[in-house]
């Protein structure tokens, strides 16, 4: 029986590879000072990508509209610190506390779908949440973007013009909330959402309340998404509409398909390999950008279906 | 202790269930057999709550439990297995029934903790898959194992649930002939404290392993007896053997 718990805790287990990739994200530091913004940009995605996976990568929830939470924890974070308080710290948890309320609030509808209804849903919710923004210019500075988001420094550190602050900020949180949704896919609640997304017409045929399993996992990923958000308006001080856009949640989609869905680094990597080709790629001729993207796209759907990163674990696992 | 009153279904005009009025007491052995579209996996549907009946009433232990959702009647001590194999494939044997374990103790909302601290959870589900013979190919994945032990780990699935009624869709659907002695001694070694109820085409396998059985015709009920009694009764072997059996 021994060998039977082993294999949990093996799985479970902290791999060296992951050790040696977490030691790399300091190096920008290092290597690229003056690439510390981008740096931060993409952790903040990487975080957003990682909140995306665990709704789609373990509970098969595909949605084309993430970005309502993203936006609503940005707008949050910045309507905070412009009115009442601009220490970081407690503006990140109180936006991903909103953006988790109002991902509860439209779990209770969106969970009960699959498949196209799903995905017009989300993709609905999304485009709800981006003229309602639009329209309460007063609040949002609409089509202008929130004026007078003013952040406090964090612990004493300011948020300097290198990106110094902003990328070790994103950074720290990036690798807590991973260290987070790693302990959920490991758990008996992770290991549950794994069987609703391999077979959801099985769970309740052994007792499993799938819905109550889908809300709160639905819950905990709008929480990330607004945490993301609050980063990327308390490390730029501004809040646009883009934060709530349709290009948004497709962008994300994409990252996290590129990377490969349901292995929590797939959205990391994924990140880091969309912004870095976008931030080169789009100096040479930005108006093209979308071509390589669509290019590269179709290549990783095509040739690597588990995306990147599995790719690269079938790989690695082929000569044993 | 699995029981139902006047029990109906129908879609549109298609009558599935009619007055099904089933009495399955602790410990029986069931065989619920029937032609194609008797409405016999109907009734386990209904059952179990994966379909509404139209109208009736659905016991168990007593109890009833017509509108309870199927998750909550499979808390209440009612398991099925289905009879396309319906796992999960990506996942390994263990890590299936592991999942069965846990939410039958409640510990499934449990997102903090980590798995391997379950021990006994985990231990209790390789000790099922190990009764079933299941217990070398635990950590392999369920679409790697042969088609046989798929079937096995349907039924080690629904044994995790600590079932009082266990419903088995053709257990042995797909499986040869030679095999399906196999695995109904395994379903006949199962505790004689569980009810158990099975549907199954195969005569041979159906009188040696039932001790009662239901013969389902057009969604209602036409025989309920020991095997001897169905097999003497005349309107089952008309329904089995057409009506030249009646003319001989």
């Amino acid at each position: 029986m021994a060998s039977a718990d082993q294999y949990f805790e093996r799985q479970a287990r902290l791999r060296p590879l992951e050790i040696a990739f977490w030691l790399a994200t300091l190096l920008p530091f290092v290597v690229a000072p003056n690439y510390l913004s981008l740096a931060s940009q993409i952790a903040i995605t990487a975080l957003f990508a990682l909140s995306l996976d665990l709704i789609l990568g373990y509970a098969g929830i595909v949605s084309l509209g993430h970005a309502a939470y993203f936006g609503f924890g940005a707008y949050t974070a910045g309507l905070l610190s412009k009115h009442y308080i601009g220490e970081p710290l407690t503006g990140l948890v109180l936006s991903g506390i909103t953006a988790g309320l109002l991902g509860y609030a439209t779990s209770h509808i969106i969970i009960r779908f699959r498949h196209l209804a799903l995905i017009m849903l989300t993709l609905g919710l999304g485009l709800l949440l981006f003229e309602a923004a639009n329209s309460a210019s007063a609040f949002t500075g609409g089509a202008d973007g929130l004026q007078g988001v003013k952040i406090s420094p964090l612990l004493g550190f300011k948020f300097d013009l290198y990106g110094r602050t902003a990328y070790a900020y994103s950074l720290a949180v990036l690798f807590l909330v991973f260290l987070v949704a790693r302990r959920i896919i490991h758990s008996p609640f992770g290991l549950a959402l794994r069987g609703i997304r391999e077979n959801a017409l099985r769970m309740p045929a052994i007792g499993a309340p799938s819905l109550a399993h889908l809300r709160k996992v639905y819950t905990i990923a709008a929480v990330m998404a607004g945490v993301a958000g609050a980063l990327l308006t308390q490390t730029t001080s501004t809040v646009s509409l883009e934060v709530l856009s349709f290009g948004r949640s497709a962008d994300v989609l994409v990252i996290l398909i590129l990377g490969g869905a349901g292995r929590l680094y797939g959205g990391i990597v994924g990140a880091i390999i969309y912004m870095v080709a976008r931030d080169q790629v789009s100096g040479m001729n930005p108006q093209y950008w979308y071509f390589w993207i669509g290019l590269l796209l179709v290549a990783v759907v095509m040739f690597l279906p588990n995306g990147i990163l599995g790719g690269l674990s079938a790989l690695y696992k082929k000569p044993q | 202790m699995l029981s139902t009153k006047n029990l109906n279904k129908s879609f549109g005009s298609l009558v599935v269930a009619q007055d099904v009025a089933l009495e399955l007491p602790k410990g029986v052995r069931y065989a619920l057999i029937g032609p194609n579209g008797a409405g016999k996996t109907t009734l386990i549907n209904l059952l179990t709550g994966m379909l509404r009946p139209d109208s009736g009433q659905i016991f168990l232990g007593g109890a009833e439990i017509t509108g309870l959702k199927p998750e909550a009647r499979v808390r209440q001590g009612l398991a099925r297995t289905f009879q396309i194999n319906t796992l999960f494939p990506q996942l390994t044997a263990l890590e299936s029934v592991t999942i069965a374990v846990l939410e039958r103790e409640g510990h499934a909302h449990n997102w903090w903790r980590l798995l391997s601290r379950f021990t006994p959870a985990i231990d209790e589900a390789h000790g099922i898959l190990a009764s079933l013979r299941l217990g070398d190919v635990a950590n392999r994945a369920t679409r790697e194992l042969a088609y046989g032990q798929q079937r096995l780990l349907e039924i080690a699935l629904a044994l995790a649930t600590r079932p009082r009624v266990l419903l088995l869709d053709e257990p042995a659907a797909g499986v040869p002939k030679g095999e399906s002695a196999e695995l109904f001694a395994v379903i006949s070694s199962l505790s004689s404290e569980l009810t158990v109820l099975f549907i199954e085409h195969d005569m041979n396998v159906v009188f040696r392993f039932a001790s009662r059985i239901i013969v389902m015709v057009g969604g209602r009920i036409l025989v309920e007896g020991t095997p001897d009694e169905v097999g003497r009764d005349p309107r089952v072997r008309e329904v089995y053997l057409g009506k030249h059996a009646r003319a001989a």
